[in-house]
């Protein structure tokens, strides 16, 4: 176990650092003078002194490869760079940002692992019409993009039927139709994934014995299969936070929420680069710990995979 | 794990679910998907034939006229026939999600050939390189690929390509690993054929079905992925008839006209589950087959 959470913690250590790296060398191949874009574009018609007084406070003026090191480093104390558009701090920008996007991302999360549990235990294992049916739910729910069902949802329940407010007021009802676009697709991933593992589950011996014993379909399926469903959902629960911090960026647009991804949006528009770079570093490292989280987490669910030998 | 990935082992193991039957006929969903297809080639071969009007007629006294018989999807807010122009804007959004994917199926190509035949150096090099990029998830690969590079289709297209690569290689591994060992591909080693030759014979013609299906389920997920570029403005801009760029101006009306909204995005939803019913069908043939 211990050997196996360093493989894990120096893996991820790694894959920080390569983001940083990919991500710092990535923002050089772009066109244009730095200085210039952080001094507003090249039609602010900035002047020479102007020009290298920025070079010098940005360190733009050093070799790439003493800025690579110096951006490292910096990133190890948590510093990451000014906003060229708001001019403040990186940093202090995201962590004002985070907080919402995380709680819409975990409500999602939920409602996503509800709705899919709900759908797999009621589709799977009974009649052909059942599993037709939840079969059609999940193939459309997972072919849903955020941007449109957020218009639909939207329009049905803002414009239509006036239940809920059309952009995030802060409010909890402000919340729902957010998290229902973000949780809807993923709950048809996620239920294709649980009824696979549970149609798997179904065929095991134990779940005859129980039957023998007397139990009850329902009793069964909420007693043992349930178990085999949530494995593989929990060990995806890293890529869906991921996929729903991706999606965060469309999710806040539509409905004009504070957030990371709307920050992300902004600043990809802006060519804020610090902020993007910000933004592109802070999931790397959610997803990251996310990851390692998920993998320890299925070694509780699961005894199987703490036996010796077993990965 | 990507939501390639994903899309692709559930469609495999549904196909193992669904019990073949050796039936003749295919099922009632490829039928309809397959048609659905269909009806996409013509829109993008010859729009002519299926659009029911000019798609930039404009007609002012027209505007914003509700679904009807005349006007199948309704108008916009010039008085354009919304069924016409998207089925104008299907050749652009097609072309966009099958481009992207060629791009992202080439490079996984590249970087599962390396990876399950030029030898365990890079192997492991390239596995790191994919776990690298699984952690921009999603639509951050791609809004990185266009900070760099601007926004617009050409960039939106090799940004979706790019960021779905990670994905092909490390199924494309993955298929060629297992065929790699399988009992044939032994059988021809032992036999004394060349490298090449057991590289041309068997393996390649052996991955084709895997690949077909992913390509066919990765250019759901490509249109799908462009599109939402287009609708945050990153990709394809609005007078534009693509798909995603319809959405974004038909977002102003969202409230008074919900059905320049609701088409264009019915269309990329009928896609992604057209594409991934016909990926479980070859699937289905696959598994058959062998």
């Amino acid at each position: 176990m211990l050997r196996r959470a360093v493989a894990l913690v120096s893996g991820a250590a790694f894959v920080l650092w390569a983001v940083a790296t990919l991500t710092f060398f990535a923002i050089r191949l772009i066109p244009g003078d730095p200085a210039q874009a952080i001094l507003g574009g090249p039609g602010s018609q900035a002047s020479q002194e102007a020009l290298d007084q920025v070079r010098r406070e940005y360190g733009l003026d050093r070799p790439l490869i003493v800025q690579y090191l110096a951006m490292l480093g910096r990133l190890l104390t948590g510093d990451l760079g000014h906003s060229y558009a708001l001019k403040v701090p990186v940093a202090d920008l995201l962590s004002s940002q985070l907080g919402g996007t995380m709680l819409l991302a975990v409500m999602a999360l939920v409602v996503a692992w509800m709705l899919a549990l709900g759908l797999s235990l009621w589709s799977t294992g009974r009649s052909r019409f059942a599993s037709i049916i939840g079969d059609g739910i999940e193939l459309t729910a997972a072919a849903l993009p955020h941007f449109w069902l957020a218009g639909v949802l939207i329009a049905v329940f803002s414009s239509g039927l006036d239940w809920l407010p059309p952009v995030s007021t802060g409010t909890p009802a402000g919340f729902v139709l957010p998290v229902v676009t973000l949780a809807v697709p993923l709950a048809g991933f996620l239920a294709q994934v649980m009824r696979e593992s549970l149609l798997d589950a179904m065929q095991q011996p134990f779940v005859l014995s129980a039957r023998a014993r007397g139990e009850s379909t329902t009793g069964i399926r909420l007693r043992h299969t349930i178990r085999h469903a949530a494995l593989p959902a929990i060990s995806l629960s890293g890529w869906a936070l991921g996929w729903l911090l991706s999606g965060a960026v469309v999710v806040e647009t539509i409905f004009a929420m504070p957030g990371l991804g709307r920050t992300l949006l902004q600043a990809v528009t802006l060519r804020d680069i610090p902020v993007v770079t910000g933004v592109v570093l802070l999931v790397a490292l959610v997803y990251v710990f996310m990851t390692v989280l998920t993998d320890l987490a299925s070694r509780i669910a699961d005894p199987r995979l703490r036996q010796e030998g077993a990965r | 794990m990507s939501e390639l990935e994903l899309r692709q082992s559930t469609v495999e193991a549904s196909a193992e679910h669904i019990a073949p039957r050796g039936r003749r006929w295919p099922r009632p969903g490829t039928i309809l998907a397959g048609g659905f297809v269909a009806f996409l080639v013509v829109a993008t071969l010859a729009p002519s034939v299926a659009w029911t009007q000019d798609p930039n007629a404009i007609a002012p006294a027209l505007a914003f006229e509700s679904p009807s018989f005349a006007h199948w999807f309704g108008t916009d807010e010039s008085g354009r026939d919304v069924y016409s122009r998207v089925v104008a804007g299907t050749g652009t959004s097609l072309l966009i999600g099958v481009t992207a994917t060629l791009i992202g199926l080439a490079l996984g190509l590249v970087l599962g050939l390396l990876a399950s035949f030029a030898g365990r150096v890079f192997d492991f090099a390239v596995n790191r390189v994919i776990e690298v990029l699984f952690a921009f998830p999603g639509l951050l690969l791609a809004l990185l690929v266009i900070v760099v590079y601007g926004p617009g289709p050409v960039t939106a297209t090799i940004a979706v390509g790019l960021s779905t690569a990670p994905g092909y290689a490390r199924i494309i591994r993955g298929q060629f690993v297992s065929i790699r060992s399988s009992h044939y591909v032994e059988a021809a080693r032992v036999l004394g054929r060349s490298p090449a030759r057991i590289l041309g014979r068997h393996i390649l013609p052996n991955a084709l079905v895997p690949l077909s299906v992913l390509a066919t389920l990765g250019i759901g997920q490509a249109i799908v992925w462009a599109s939402a570029l287009s609708y945050l403005g990153l990709g394809a801009q609005p007078p534009a008839a693509e798909w995603g760029a319809m959405l974004a101006a038909g977002r102003t009306y969202l409230a008074t006209a919900p059905w320049l909204t609701a088409f264009p995005g019915l269309m990329i939803v009928g896609t992604t589950i057209a594409t991934t019913i016909l990926g479980r069908a070859l699937a289905r043939r696959g598994q058959e087959g062998r």
